[in-house]
């Protein structure tokens, strides 16, 4: 086996782990006949302060640590976790986890490759004990400058959270991985009110980022700011209309259009189960010829982003979707074992309590040719949508849903009344083959998505030019 | 049998450290303490196509440390967690707070709530049965197992290669908690569920899922797995054929596991951390007509073995019953100690506290109360409809009420459920839905902690063709 740098790693040093125990853990859970064996540590350290009616009402520090053991056999896993990280209690772990399969011990624990690792987030940059004093800063400014934007901003709450994980993988099959990551985001959210009239409107932004991000254009300014646009544009909001339309949307957090309408389809659980809308359509036209969709873990500071997914694998750029036609999909290492693909690098877990599964990182339509000018103009009668909240969507039926946060009506090419918050329903296979334009202004989110599945919560990103739908189902009460 | 489950050894050392993390933190410098111990064991299990896919069988523990730094009437507070119970591990929590609580702002209505207010309710809840985790493994596969394959047998259009399979979750829940004006609680919940999820897809080629559960917190109240399978199976079928219909406005009418959702909507209004914002529509609307003169909206936490039953709050107050619209006037906000004192009012026990954190708002059960049509009598006035069996998405804006969301379900034609709808949005204004209430069932179930009978809403818009 390898030689660990134990003196250098997190959980040497501060778990008393050892390199004979890592071993000696996957043996015995491997020991009831299974045929792969991962351990999963992983220790967090998370802050939270928030601004709220212009005081700092409180402040949140938190950590936790833990391990979580996965036995395989077939397409069988057996899982179990710790949270004290004792030699007595892992080797337990293992042991339920290892009941999954039955029979003798046939597989043995090969030697260790440490995963190539790249560095998307310089961990420096990973400095939660930096002190809260300049948190706390970040989070006055933003309520500051969303009172002073104007007089009709009744109500202002700012949050800043930031969690600093350290993981280490070590799996049967040799995958021997480590990382330190940071994660930060900056929030704003306020009311208007004008008379009897009231709108709420929210903003933020972060990444794998340290403190200084937050001192350049995505400043407090920039986010408490925009909140206030909102909320005040809002309080002059007319109807949605109601039924099918052309719909444009804007650059960057429109991109949930793709995480909902295809991302999830494409994630290759669903597919290796038959139970995905997308099942069985590699190589089939599903979006126009103008649609190019990736999924991307390697940008660097990016919300998606990681330098190895939660097995240890190298994350990477996967192309989902290149000009309309389906060209694959996200996977951990247990669906590519069953389904005889690749892994791409996007297998993840909410924390060490939970299973892997693929997951996307950053998922985004590559830019095209059009002018956004030109793609509000070509409209004479639509809906121009430039900021969302969540979305969901039926894997199975393929029907899915984004909700418009801020949307414009269009009116003879020109963008005109801002209408009330309307969600928007298509059918993942059919949507994007109704994207008829695409910008040439591919812009990515601010960073503060979080995506659901089987109740695990990850941190992704998303990302999308200006593009044009010739057809959309919008749902708001007007005509 | 419910179990009053004797003051076992670990129990009396989990109060016993809560209550010494308390004293730790008040002789550190904090003029009040408050603590929470958490400590649960969660099982589950998959079965899919008949064999066991995932098996999860774990526990975890947390304490949560909450002080007040200064006098009552201008505290500065802060909060800290950690899963590290070892001396070091304590010692950084408290001192961890300490520090942290000198950098916020002093806060005249922060606080631990008065002493006269905490306490918690006597006798037992019938929240504990260990039989959750009585059955060895093998059979809790099996309850799986036996959901799936009835959901797979009931009929050939349910596939047979394809599912999402049959799911058995069980978990047990003990929380302790203590604070420096004496209050020290503790108690114990159990939880098992069972549910099946099948596929279903016609020679046409459209797929459809859909899925049903039982709860309970013991396994002698769960549903048979073999009755959860059907009306899976039902529910998919149901789905099948699905299409479209025009942007219209018509009656819809709520399914209960869907009305549960509005029910939630009307907690959110409610909620006394949106109220004191000006966040709800409801701020500043108490004694007023908020919804149609049939609807009544309760929550209460004190209701023998249901989800939402706690003995206390997050904050140490027992639990209560409280009306929220009687007869369609706004009643009651649900509040906490916070959110009481910023509108000069009383909490009505509905803290909410994870280990990390300030106390939030939470409901106990929740329900808006039985009308007095049976589901049918209901259906039968309705001359076109849409029934909706299934929402998607979050749009709902609490403080506009515009509510727009993705919906799926039956058409209503002549009083009678025909064919399977989707893709389409119903919307509205939840100020205006919620007095638009024009017809409320008898058939209120609890199958968790917030229920609805079946119930009709006027004037929504459905987006479609």
């Amino acid at each position: 086996m390898m030689t660990f740098p134990e003196h250098e790693l997190h959980f040497f040093q501060k778990f008393g782990l050892t390199g004979r125990l890592i071993e000696r853990c996957l043996g015995e859970a491997l020991s009831a006949g299974g045929d792969f064996a991962d351990l999963y540590f992983e220790s967090i350290a998370s802050t939270s302060i928030s601004v709220d009616e212009s005081l700092v009402k409180s402040a949140s520090q938190g950590v936790s640590a833990g391990c979580g053991i996965r036995v395989c056999s077939g397409d069988r896993t057996g899982y179990a976790y710790t949270d004290d990280l004792s030699a007595e209690r892992l080797m337990r772990a293992a042991r339920t986890a290892a009941l999954i399969a039955s029979g003798p011990s046939k597989q043995s624990v090969a030697g260790f490759r440490e995963t190539p690792k790249s560095s998307l987030y310089p961990i420096s940059a990973a400095d939660t004990d930096a002190g809260v004093a300049p948190k706390l800063e970040l989070v006055m400014r933003a309520d500051r400058a969303a009172r002073a934007y104007d007089p009709r901003i009744v109500q202002v709450r700012a949050g800043y959270n930031d969690e600093l994980r350290h993981i280490l993988i070590a799996a049967s099959d040799g995958t021997f991985a480590h990382d330190t990551q940071p994660l930060a985001r900056l929030n704003c959210y306020v009311i208007a009110k004008d008379g009897s009239k009231n709108s709420r409107g929210g903003s933020g932004g972060g990444g794998r980022v340290d403190l200084s991000f937050f001192e350049g254009d995505k400043s407090p300014e920039h986010f408490a700011r925009e909140a206030s646009r909102q909320a005040i544009l809002q309080l002059n909001a007319v109807p949605a209309p109601a039924g099918d339309m052309e719909v444009v949307l804007g650059p960057g957090w429109p991109g949930v259009l793709l995480h909902e309408a295809v991302g999830h389809g494409l994630e290759a659980d669903f597919n290796r189960k038959k139970t995905s809308a997308f099942a069985g359509l590699i190589g089939r036209q599903v979006a126009s010829s103008k649609v190019t969709v990736v999924d991307n873990g390697t940008m660097p500071s990016r919300r998606g982003s990681l330098n190895v997914d939660d097995e240890g694998s190298p994350t990477q750029e996967t192309v989902l979707i290149e000009n309309g036609i389906l060209k694959g999909y996200l996977s951990d290492k247990l669906s590519a074992r069953l389904m005889g693909m690749a892994d791409t690098g996007n297998g993840r877990r909410e924390s060490y309590q939970h299973i892997p599964m693929p997951r996307m990182t950053n998922t985004y339509m590559l830019s095209g040719e059009d002018a956004p000018e030109d793609i509000v103009r070509s409209v004479k009668k639509g809906l121009y949508a430039v900021n969302f909240g969540g979305g969901q969507v039926d894997i199975t039926s393929g029907k899915f849903v984004f909700s418009a946060s801020e949307a414009y009506l269009i009116e003879d090419g020109k963008i005109t009344a801002p209408v009330r918050d309307a969600t928007l329903i298509g059918n993942g296979p059919e949507a994007l083959k109704y994207v008829s334009m695409v910008g040439n202004d591919l812009a990515l989110d601010e960073g503060i998505g979080t995506c659901g599945k089987d109740g695990q919560s990850v941190p992704v990103g998303v990302g999308m030019p200006t593009i044009k739908l010739d057809r959309m189902t919008v749902g708001g009460t007007g005509r | 049998m419910s179990t009053a489950t004797p003051i076992s050894a670990t129990q009396t050392n989990m109060q016993q450290l809560a209550t010494d993390v308390v004293e730790r933190a008040l002789r550190a410098g904090a003029t009040e303490a408050e603590v929470v111990i958490r400590e649960g064991d969660e099982f589950s299990t998959l079965v899919r196509l008949g064999q066991v896919e995932t098996l999860k069988e774990s526990g975890a523990r947390g304490i949560g440390l909450r002080v007040f730094l200064g006098p009552s009437g201008a505290h500065r507070t802060a909060n800290t967690s950690t899963s590290d119970f070892s001396p070091a591990g304590l010692d950084h929590l408290i001192s961890g707070a300490i520090d942290l609580a000198k950098v916020t702002s002093e806060d005249p209505f922060a606080g631990l709530p008065e002493p006269g207010a905490m306490g918690q309710l006597a006798g037992d809840l019938d929240l504990y049965y260990e039989d959750v985790y009585g059955l060895p493994v093998a059979q809790r596969i099996e309850y799986a197992r036996r959901a799936e394959a009835a959901a797979l047998s009931a009929d050939p259009r349910i596939q047979q290669e394809k599912s999402d399979g049959g799911s058995f979750d069980a978990a047990t829940g003990h929380k302790v908690m203590a604070n420096s004006r004496g209050f020290v609680g503790e108690y114990r919940r159990s939880y098992c569920s069972l549910s099946a999820m099948p596929i279903a897809q016609t020679e046409q080629g459209g797929m459809q899922r859909d899925y049903w559960y039982s709860s309970a917190r013991t396994l002698a109240r769960l549903d048979t797995p073999e009755s959860i399978g059907t009306e899976a199976a039902r529910r998919t079928l149901r789905r099948l054929n699905a299409r479209r219909v025009p942007t219209q406005s018509v009656p819809i009418v709520f399914a209960p596991e869907i009305a549960r959702s509005i029910i939630g909507n009307i907690f959110e209004a409610a909620n006394g951390d949106s109220i004191y914002r000006g966040a709800s529509f409801w701020a500043n609307q108490l004694g007023q007509q908020v919804a149609s003169p049939n609807v009544t909206v309760v929550d209460d936490g004190t209701m023998q073995g249901l989800f939402g039953t706690s003995p206390f709050d997050g904050e140490g107050l027992p639990t209560r019953r409280t009306v929220i619209v009687e007869n369609g006037i706004l009643k009651n906000y649900l509040l906490n100690t916070y959110t009481a004192r910023k509108l000069n009012m009383q909490s009505t026990g509905n803290a909410s506290r994870g280990l990390a954190g300030t106390p939030g708002i939470g409901a106990g059960n929740l329900f808006l109360q039985n009308g007095s049509l049976s589901p049918q009598h209901l259906l039968a006035d309705v001359k076109a409809g849409f029934y909706v069996t299934e929402l998607m998405g979050f749009g709902v804006n609490m403080v506009t009420g515009d509510y727009s969301r993705g919906a799926a379900g039956l058409w209503i034609e002549n009083g009678e459920l025909t064919f399977a709808v989707e893709e389409v949005t119903i919307a509205g204004n939840l100020k205006e839905m919620l007095n638009n209430v024009t017809a409320i069932a008898d058939d209120l179930v609890f199958r968790g902690a917030v229920a609805s009978p079946t119930l009709r809403i006027d004037g929504m818009t459905i987006a479609g063709e």
